[in-house]
C-alpha cells in the first residue's frame, strides 16, 4: 500500500512539474500586463518536442546522447525523496537529504559535460558559467539542509518533517535564516531572474540556455522536463520543510487529500512571491552572482550559528 | 498561557536574531542612506526586543526604555543623519566596501568568536534571555568593524551608534536593562552625540572638501606636491 502510494506520488510529482512551470508562466505574465499562454502549454511544448526529428551534431559523443536520459531519471529520482502530499513513504525513508544534493550535482555534471562536448564556443561557455554558479550555491544550499538536520537531530528529509509536523507551533530564527537562503539558492539552481534570464537566449546572458543549446526534439524534451521537475522539487522542499503544516501522516484518504490540497495552496503562495520578486529585480550581471550567492550563503551560515546560540543549551 | 508565553520567549529569540542580521546587513551596505535607514530598522527591532522582554519577563520599566530607544534611535537619530546627509548632498556617496564577501565571513567568524568569548558568562546566567547574550556582544563588535571596513564619516557614524544600540541590547539581555537614570543618561549623550557629530562634518568637509576619512591621513602639502 505504501509503496504503490510512493509510486503514485512520484507520478504526480513528475506530471505535475510543466504544470507548475505553466503557472509561474501565466502568473508572470499577469504581472507584466500580458496576455498569457494556458497553463497547459509546457505539456504542448513538450509534446511538440517529442513529436519532432532529434538532430544530434556531427561527432558527439556517447556522452552528449546519454546525458538527456541521465539527467530525466536522476530528476525523478531526486523527487522520490522529496515528501510531496505524506511523510514516511519508503523511498524517502531510504534516502537523506545530502542524497538529494548528490543528484543535482550528479544532473548537473552530466549537463556541463553534454554542453562541452560538442565543443561550440556556447556550450563550453554555458556550462563554466554554470559551474561557476553551483560551486557557489552548493555550500550555501548544504549549510542550509545542515540546519534542518541538526535541529532535526537527523539527515533524512522525510523523518525531519513528520518531526516538524508534530511538534507544537516553535519560532526558530535560525529556520527563517536557513530558509532565506534556501529561497536564494532555489532562484540560482533553477535559473530564474536575478541570476539567470529563463526567458531569454542573448548570448551575454544565458546560463542554463547556453549548455542546451544543441539538444534538440525528444533529447531537449527531456531536457527541459528535467529542469521542470527540479523547479518543482526546490519549490516542494521551500514549502514543506518551512511550512511543513498539512503534510499527510497517515495513508488515510482524507489526510491524503488534505495533503494534496495544502501542497497547492503552499505552492500558489510561493510561486506569487517568486513572481513579485521577479518582477521588481533586474537580472544581475554574472560577476555580481558571487556576491548574491555568497548572501545566500551567509543567511544558511547565520542559520547554523543562531541555532547553536540561541537554541541550543 | 504556558505555550503562549514560550511562544513570547520564541520571539524574542526571533528578534535578537533579525537584529544580528541587520548588523550584517549593514556591513555590506554601501549606500549611506540606505545604511541610516537600515540603523533605524535595527533601532526599531531593538525597540521592539525590549518591549517583548519587557512583557515576557513582567519588567515595566523596560518599556520605556523601548519607548526611548523607539524614539531616539528608530526615529529622530536617523531623521538627524538624513537632513544632515541631504544637506551635505551626500546621498548619492557610495561608500563601497573592499571584498564584501570576505567582510562578512570575516563577520561571521567575530559571531563565532563572541559565542567562545561569552560562554562562561552565558553559563552563570539564570536569566531566559542568557543565549542572547552571545548575539548581542557580536553586533558590538560588528559595529566596530563597520567603522573600520568603512571610509565615509557619516558610516562611521553610524558604526558608532549600531554599538550603542548593542550596548544597550546586551545590558537589556543580560541583566534586564539598566537602571532608569544611566539609559536616560546615555540616550541623552547619544543625542548630544548625534548633534556633535554633525557640527563635526561640517568641519572635516570644510578643511578636506570630503567626508571620505581616508583622506585625513594625507598631509596637504604631499598632495600639493603630486
Amino acid at each position: 500500500m505504501a509503496w504503490l502510494l510512493n509510486l503514485l506520488q512520484v507520478i504526480l510529482f513528475v506530471a505535475t512539474a510543466p504544470l507548475l512551470a505553466g503557472w509561474i508562466k501565466k502568473l508572470k505574465c499577469w504581472s507584466q500586463n500580458r496576455m498569457a499562454p494556458s497553463v497547459l502549454q509546457p505539456y504542448r511544448d513538450l509534446f511538440k518536442l517529442v513529436r519532432k526529428e532529434t538532430v544530434v551534431a556531427e561527432g558527439a559523443s556517447w556522452i552528449f546522447h546519454m546525458a538527456p536520459y541521465i539527467i530525466f531519471s536522476v530528476a525523478v529520482l531526486a523527487a522520490a525523496i522529496v515528501p510531496l502530499v505524506a511523510v514516511e513513504l519508503p523511498t524517502a525513508r531510504m534516502a537523506d537529504v545530502i542524497v538529494l544534493v548528490g543528484f543535482f550535482g550528479l544532473a548537473r555534471f552530466f549537463q556541463a559535460l553534454a554542453g562541452l562536448d560538442i565543443g561550440t564556443a556556447f556550450g563550453g561557455m554555458g556550462s563554466s558559467r554554470e559551474m561557476t554558479v553551483a560551486s557557489l550555491a552548493e555550500p550555501a544550499m548544504l549549510m542550509a539542509v545542515f540546519t534542518l538536520a541538526v535541529s532535526m537531530s537527523t539527515t533524512n528529509l522525510s523523518t525531519a518533517i513528520a518531526t516538524l509536523l508534530h511538534e507544537p507551533l516553535t519560532i526558530r530564527p535560525s529556520f527563517v535564516f536557513a530558509g532565506l537562503g534556501l529561497a536564494l539558492v532555489a532562484v540560482a539552481e533553477t535559473g530564474r531572474i536575478p541570476v539567470d534570464n529563463p526567458a531569454t537566449h542573448l548570448e551575454l546572458t544565458m546560463i542554463h540556455e547556453a549548455m542546451i543549446l544543441e539538444y534538440s526534439g525528444h533529447h531537449l524534451a527531456l531536457i527541459e522536463w528535467a529542469a521542470q521537475i527540479r523547479m518543482m522539487i526546490y519549490a516542494v522542499l521551500l514549502a514543506n520543510i518551512f511550512m511543513p503544516w498539512g503534510l499527510a501522516d497517515n495513508f488515510g484518504l482524507a489526510a491524503l487529500g488534505w495533503g494534496a490540497v495544502a501542497i497547492v495552496v503552499k505552492l500558489v503562495g510561493l510561486t506569487v512571491v517568486l513572481v513579485l520578486a521577479e518582477a521588481v529585480l533586474a537580472k544581475m550581471r554574472l560577476f555580481r552572482a558571487q556576491h548574491f550567492l555568497g548572501f545566500a550563503y551567509l543567511l544558511a551560515l547565520l542559520g547554523m550559528l543562531t541555532h547553536v546560540i540561541l537554541e541550543a543549551g | 498561557m504556558d505555550t503562549l508565553n514560550s511562544l513570547y520567549g520564541q520571539a524574542v529569540f526571533l528578534l535578537a536574531a533579525l537584529v544580528l542580521f541587520t548588523s550584517f546587513v549593514m556591513l555590506a551596505q554601501s549606500r549611506v542612506t540606505a545604511l541610516v535607514n537600515l540603523f533605524a530598522l535595527q533601532g526599531i527591532l531593538l525597540a521592539a526586543t525590549t518591549a517583548l522582554v519587557a512583557i515576557v519577563q513582567n519588567s515595566p520599566h523596560l518599556i520605556i526604555s523601548a519607548t526611548l530607544t523607539l524614539g531616539l534611535k528608530g526615529i529622530l537619530i536617523p531623521l538627524l543623519l538624513h537632513w544632515l546627509i541631504l544637506r551635505m548632498g551626500l546621498h548619492r556617496t557610495i561608500d563601497e566596501v573592499k571584498r564584501p564577501l570576505q567582510l562578512l565571513l570575516g563577520a561571521a567568524s567575530l559571531v563565532v568568536f563572541s559565542y567562545y568569548v561569552t560562554l562562561p558568562v552565558v553559563e552563570l546566567s539564570e536569566l531566559e534571555t542568557r543565549n542572547i547574550i552571545a548575539a548581542s556582544a557580536a553586533s558590538l563588535l560588528l559595529g566596530m568593524l563597520l567603522m573600520i571596513s568603512h571610509r565615509q564619516a557619516i558610516s562611521h557614524v553610524v558604526g558608532f551608534m549600531a554599538m550603542e544600540n548593542a550596548l544597550f541590547f546586551s545590558a537589556v539581555v543580560s541583566t534586564y536593562g539598566m537602571p532608569l537614570v544611566v539609559e536616560l543618561g546615555v540616550a541623552f549623550d547619544v543625542m548630544v552625540a548625534a548633534v556633535i557629530f554633525g557640527v563635526f562634518f561640517f568641519q572635516i568637509r570644510e578643511s578636506i572638501d570630503s567626508l571620505d576619512v581616508d583622506r585625513l591621513s594625507r598631509l596637504t602639502e604631499t598632495e600639493e606636491n603630486e
